[in-house]
């Protein structure tokens, strides 16, 4: 059975390529930086399942420090000119469209294809892990595409890809440290504080109150600890099934549904959501970090209102 | 309650802009510690969470694959073609993309497209290069349309994936629901994830028919 270790396996590799090549890049003033960065990012995909609990956290801190006392730079690894890609493209036309539409295809293939497969009575992918698993894969068949069709250097796909990551940097690992973040405060019972204080001081007596408090919280928790899993079991717990449902006699299918939706309106406007919000930006090099948070409030505030108009409505029929 | 201080840095560490990283690792020790945790065990909680969230980075290996067709001129070719519909401005692209995103995330195809795989090659290059017709882009306008494409892309994802049943939202409400014994079929969750979406899609899209209109507006 292919599992996450497979794909794991392959991203280190990818991260040690871009770590070796760091170190070669003398365009960059800080290119052992760069490369200690990624070098350690490989390490984590290669091998953190043998450095244990603490030599994982010490690998993080050493991350932290890199990124917080500026030691990352942006490499320069030689790529096309702007004039060359203008006569690439005209050259290769829609052909490079080709292997862009190839990467959701072999998602879909593997999704719907390879996911039911059987292989001697075991699934051939992992059935938890079948999107992230198909997706790796498609990131493979479409590079060597691209590298048939096009023919594009060998090593270009790691030069590039570099190129990529060094201009995402240091926000790259946000994410994934969010969620390390989100472990440590269920560990200390982060959300069950926040949930006791909100029905504790809030009145929620009437219909229309509990509603707007479960929606707008489902938002506000949300922003605070970056994704909406994180509150909703806390604030159904706490408002949308003693209250809402049982109380009210509230359908449990509307209050869950709009109640998770307006958590992602939430999510819509939370740093917190690195890699909806704040890698966006770093790969697109916007110059403001909170660029698309600003962009998304405004439809994230009339579609909360129109959640709790939805539920008001909806789950009291 | 001085757990909650933890959050409290978070919110101030965003708000004066501190390096994210750091921010994260300093709420981390403030909630751990004030919960009564060691140095140490918050850090071993930390490392270990952070080993088993690694999927969350497997999703960067779309990178290579977009480079090398940056590097053979994908974003020019996205642009050339935009540029032969004379027709087409940036509010509809970017609205047919909303539209897009969020049939295809709704049937569960949710990875087929992305910030990286599809924004930044494709989908941002053409609302710039329709945007660019009406008149020379100054690098701010050039940022918004940047932003808005991304944000497209993130609204076209939330309210469209809650459709699909399978789906790791819908699968965490049945959960939910059972361990209070409510016995649900997911397919109740995600029908009543469509009016929703159907009101994202009627706001977004109106906001980007307006914001194609003062880009159009600029040029005049």
């Amino acid at each position: 059975m292919i599992g996450l270790s497979a794909v794991y396996a392959l991203a280190g590799l990818v991260f040690a390529a871009f770590a070796v090549f760091s170190a070669m890049d003398r365009a960059n003033g800080k290119r052992f930086g760069n490369a200690v960065f990624w070098g350690l990012v490989a390490t984590s995909f290669l091998a953190g399942d043998r450095l244990g609990d603490v030599g994982n956290g010490v690998l993080v801190l050493a991350l932290t420090l890199i990124a917080g006392l500026g030691l990352l730079g942006r490499g320069q690894p030689a790529t096309t000119s702007p004039e060359q890609r203008q006569a690439l493209a005209e050259r290769f036309g829609n052909r490079l469209f080709v292997p862009a539409l190839t990467l959701p295809l072999v998602v879909i293939l593997g999704v719907l294809v390879l996911k039911p497969l059987q292989v001697g009575g075991q699934p051939l992918l992992d059935p938890k892990q079948a999107t992230l698993i198909s997706l790796a894969l498609a990131a493979v068949v479409s590079v060597a595409v691209a590298l048939l069709l096009l023919r594009q250097p060998p090593v270009s796909p790691l030069q590039e890809g570099r190129r990529l990551m060094d201009t995402v940097g240091w926000a790259a690992l946000l994410p994934q440290m969010l969620a390390a973040l989100g472990a440590v405060f269920a560990l200390a019972h982060v959300g069950d504080l926040i949930g006791q204080l909100v029905t504790q001081w809030i009145p929620l007596d009437t219909r229309l109150a509990a509603v707007a408090v479960y929606c707008l919280g489902m938002a506000g928790f949300t922003m605070v600890m970056g994704n909406a899993f994180a509150a909703f079991p806390v604030l159904t717990a706490g408002i949308g099934l003693p209250i809402l449902i049982n109380r009210f006699g509230g359908d449990p299918a509307v209050v869950c549904s709009i109640g998770m939706l307006s958590g992602f309106c939430g999510t819509l406007m939370t740093p917190l959501a690195a890699n909806f919000n704040l890698v966006p930006p770093a790969l697109l090099e916007l110059e403001d970090r909170y660029a698309v948070i600003k962009a998304q409030v405004p439809t994230a505030l009339p579609l909360l209102i129109v959640n709790v108009v939805l539920m008001y409505v909806l789950a009291f029929r | 309650m001085l757990t909650l201080l933890g959050v409290a840095a978070v919110i101030v560490g965003f708000a004066v802009r501190l390096n994210p990283l750091l921010v994260v690792v300093l709420a981390a020790f403030t909630t751990g510690i004030f919960a009564g945790l060691s140095p140490i065990e918050v850090l071993a909680a930390f490392g270990k969470a952070f080993n088993e969230n690694r999927y969350v980075s497997a999703a960067y290996l779309v990178l290579p694959m977009v480079g090398v067709l940056e590097r053979a001129g994908l974003q020019e070719r996205a642009r050339a073609l935009i540029l032969r519909f004379q027709g087409v401005s940036a509010g509809p692209i970017l609205v047919g993309y909303l539209g897009l995103r969020q049939i295809t995330s709704a049937l569960g195809l949710t990875s087929i497209a992305g910030q990286a795989q599809s924004v930044r090659p494709l989908v941002a290059p053409m609302a710039e290069a329709a945007a660019e017709r009406d008149g020379p882009l100054d690098p701010g306008v050039r940022q918004s349309v940047r932003a808005y494409a991304a944000a497209t892309d993130n609204v076209g994802l939330f309210f469209g994936e809650d459709i699909f049943i399978a789906i790791g939202s819908i699968l965490l409400m049945v959960g939910f629901l059972a361990a209070s014994g409510i016995v649900m079929d997911p397919i109740h969750l995600s029908l009543w994830a469509i009016p929703t979406a159907i009101a994202a899609f009627l706001i977004h899209g109106a906001r980007l028919i307006l914001f194609g209109r003062r880009l159009k507006g600029r040029a005049a």
